[in-house]
């Protein structure tokens, strides 16, 4: 502060200066105008009313919840039943409309893509990918080759009661543990492994006893797998003779499939998605490409 | 506090309070000095009328203006219609992906906004900005309500009797309607004008429509009556950026001090030419204080107050032709042209110079740029996103195949069919989810009128040779009836 007796004008500007200084450099006085000052207060006012009417202060068990009982879920649960309101008309004709109609309307079509779409990120993706693509034990939905059958029937019905769980209808057969069970002696699977690859077109080694091979095949595998190895979706097992492997085609990958055999899970989604979801699932999975 | 001085104090008009006494004493705070704009006729008094007639006439008029673009389309010649998310003019119809027909228009606003500027000032200001504009007319309807400048100010000073508070409430009851009317017009520009104002009338017109009535029956009540020039001195930027952009030869309202000083009575001049010594032509009678409606006194100079309405012209104009003076002791010049005078040098007036040509030509350019892009404008559009998770996938006869989100755009009115093709790979096959296959591997996908539709497309191919991972893919969209084409490229991977 500098010690001064009346107002100093600043030479430069003719503005007089509040007589504050900091390392010289001096301010200048030119105030704000008034109705600012009054909007600010008002602000203050403003903000109390927010305590008032909003969830604000920290209380030693809860918080002061206002008196309009305002709440970010109940606000949500606003938005969520605008939405369906939203959807109405076409939700509900979606619901009354059987999955292969649905389908071939094209608004019902794009409307259960939309929808398809979210409850599959939602529901779906963790497992099969968020576009479908699948992994290692988790089949690819965006090919043709279907486990358990790619019609719409097919998939709703795999969508609804899940894959090898506790819903009694829910899709079953499993690939036999045939080595760990005692189905088959180890040392026949190398030789069932060289027959399968030659009729799945991969690499076979030089000295395979293919006819040997195809004996233990026919034995063990065709059951279910088909004499010439096509698979059969009743049974949920995979054609061998495509490029589609589900846990992979090398011999390492192929000797643990038959040793211990393979029966991943899909849960059943009758108990979580209302029937509606499941039907507009069913529309976008079939029409992400590997419908049939 | 800031550096920037805007001292607008040392004008003389109004009967404010003394200058507080600087210092640890004085307040914080600025008590706003009323200002009392006094009326006057001149030139540019004429030009600010008609301006304001325009404006407001386009303003308020413009939204019942029909404009018949057929059947599926509204009628309003402009409309903005959110909902939709489409902006009609006239015989324009701009979809949300055509936002940047918005950005040319805002460019081109900012260079006609800069040449204005470089050729003659604060042209926006003074006559063509909304607050300039709604401020005249609030202070037209408070000189009708409470007469001009010496009967307000004698009003003001005294405690108010009846007759002033009858007429200090016409005054913001007529306001009020007007700020109601400007905020009632604005919302008419987002629907069907004549609907929405049955709407508005008998109470069935949506809340936000009220809303934004209230809302801005507030801000033009409180910007154009209440704040006024505070509005320009205080919270509007355009005064700061444009005292960097000016430069000494843009013409801008200038005391022509070189004439007027100085300055003093016609008495006190007479006596200084008697006794043989100089006196200027200005009088000293602050008429042209008077009527500035910022309440600067434009013969210290340019400032940032100044909003160069003219209307100091006129008034001095008025004052000279009295004393038998010729006008423009007042005018639209340059410091320059004051130093050339002083010197004895002859005038000069340089509209065209680089940066005038500069900004003409950057106008010239972009809007050039928006006529094409307009007229060359398709009513079909096609855009494909490629999948990214799978990007291909093998399918069990060996073939690869790719996912695309197709979107197809029918800007026309009627109901569309497209014929899609896709080409690529050698062997490429186009599969549409939702769409009808045709002859040639085409298939056709119907869209409705003004409207897009996205479809899943699906390419199939066999594997691509050698080692290849991904080739060029086209996709092109043909109007059945019109042939008109649209294309659009992407690639096809293998896995």
């Amino acid at each position: 502060m500098v010690d001064h007796t009346g107002p100093e004008i600043d030479a430069a500007t003719g503005v007089s200066t509040t007589g504050h200084e900091w390392d010289g450099i001096r301010e200048l006085n030119n105030p704000l105008p008034r109705w600012w000052l009054w909007i600010f207060y008002a602000c203050i006012v403003w903000s109390v009313g927010y305590w008032v009417v909003y969830p604000s202060w920290p209380l030693v068990s809860g918080y002061a919840g206002g008196v309009l009982g305002w709440s970010s879920r109940e606000s949500v649960d606003v938005a969520l039943a605008a939405l369906q309101a939203q959807r109405g008309a076409t939700l509900q004709r979606l619901a009354e409309t059987p999955v292969e109609q649905a389908n071939a309307d094209p608004a019902l079509l794009a409307f259960s893509q939309a929808l398809g779409r979210a409850a599959f990120a939602n529901n779906c993706a963790p497992c099969h990918g968020a576009g479908g693509g699948g992994a290692r034990g988790y089949p690819n939905l965006v090919d043709d080759e279907w486990l358990w059958g790619g019609s719409l029937a097919q998939i709703q019905q795999t969508v609804t009661h899940g894959v090898r769980n506790a819903d009694p209808d829910s899709r079953q057969g499993e690939m036999p543990a045939f080595v760990r069970d005692g189905l088959l002696p180890a040392e026949e699977v190398p030789i069932v492994i060289e027959y399968v690859r030659q009729i799945a077109g991969l690499d076979v080694l030089p000295d395979a006893d293919l006819a040997k091979g195809k004996e233990i095949f026919e034995a063990n595998c065709a059951s279910c797998h088909g004499a010439e190895g096509h698979g059969n979706q009743e049974l949920g097992s995979p054609s061998l003779v495509d490029p589609i492997w589900l846990y992979g085609y090398d011999r390492k990958d192929m000797t643990e499939t038959i040793r211990n055999g393979r029966g991943g899970v899909m849960p059943t989604w009758v108990e979580r998605l209302d029937p509606t979801t499941i039907k507009a699932l069913t529309i976008y999975v079939h029409a992400l490409g590997g419908g049939a | 506090m800031t550096a920037i001085v805007v001292d607008h104090r040392k004008g003389k008009a109004g009967p404010g309070p003394a200058e507080p006494p600087p210092g640890d004493d004085a307040p914080l705070y600025e008590a706003r000095r009323k200002i009392y704009p006094q009326s006057v006729s001149g030139t540019y008094r004429r030009v600010r009328w008609i301006v304001l007639l325009v404006t407001l006439g386009i303003y308020y008029l413009l939204p019942f203006v029909r404009w018949n673009r057929g059947p599926n389309a509204p009628d309003q010649a402009v409309l903005i219609d959110l909902p939709a998310r489409r902006f009609y003019f006239f015989f324009i119809e701009i979809w949300p992906q055509e936002i940047y027909f918005f950005t040319g228009l805002l460019i081109l606003a900012a260079m006609a906004l800069f040449l204005m500027n470089a050729l003659a000032g604060r042209v926006w200001c003074g006559y063509l900005c909304p607050q300039t504009v709604w401020t005249d007319l609030f202070l037209a309807i408070e000189r009708l309500c409470e007469g001009d400048r010496r009967e307000r100010m004698l009003r003001d000073s005294h405690p108010l009797n009846a007759e002033g508070v009858a007429r200090k409430s016409a005054k913001h009851l007529l306001w009020l309607i007007t700020a109601w009317w400007t905020g009632g017009a604005w919302v008419l520009y987002f629907a069907d004008a004549p609907t929405l104002v049955v709407e508005l009338a008998t109470g069935e017109a949506p809340l936000i429509a009220y809303g934004a009535i209230a809302t801005l029956t507030f801000t033009t009540y409180s910007l154009a009556g209440l704040m006024r020039e505070q509005v320009c001195l205080y919270m509007c930027p355009w005064p700061r950026i444009q005292a960097a952009l000016t430069d000494e030869d843009a013409l801008n309202v200038t005391y022509r001090v070189d004439r007027g000083e100085p300055r003093g009575s016609l008495k006190k001049a007479a006596a200084l030419r008697a006794a043989g010594e100089p006196a200027g032509d200005c009088i000293d009678c602050g008429q042209c204080v008077a009527v500035c409606p910022t309440g600067v006194d434009i013969r210290d100079g340019a400032s940032l107050g100044c909003i160069q309405c003219g209307l100091c012209i006129d008034a001095c104009d008025t004052v000279m032709r009295r004393v038998g003076q010729p006008e423009r002791l007042i005018a639209y010049d340059t410091d320059l042209n004051i130093q050339r005078r002083l010197r004895g040098e002859p005038e000069q007036v340089r509209l065209v110079r680089p940066r005038t040509i500069l900004y003409s030509a950057i106008i010239l350019l972009v809007g050039g740029i928006m006529v094409y892009a307009l007229a060359v404008r398709s009513p079909v559009g096609i855009a494909v996103q490629h999948d990214r998770n799978p990007v291909a996938v093998t399918l069990s006869n060996g073939d690869i195949r790719n996912g695309y989100a197709l979107r197809l755009v029918n800007k026309a009115a009627v109901e569309t069919t497209f014929l899609v093709t896709v080409a690529g790979p050698a062997d490429a096959r186009l599969d549409i989810v939702g769409g009808t296959a045709e002859a040639g591997g085409a298939v056709s996908v119907t869209v409705g009128p003004d409207q897009t539709r996205e479809l899943r497309a699906l390419v199939t191919a066999t594997p691509l040779p050698g080692k290849e991972t991904s080739v060029p893919v086209a996709f092109r969209a043909i109007d059945a009836v019109t042939g008109i084409t649209a294309t659009v490229d992407d690639t096809f991977r293998m896995p």
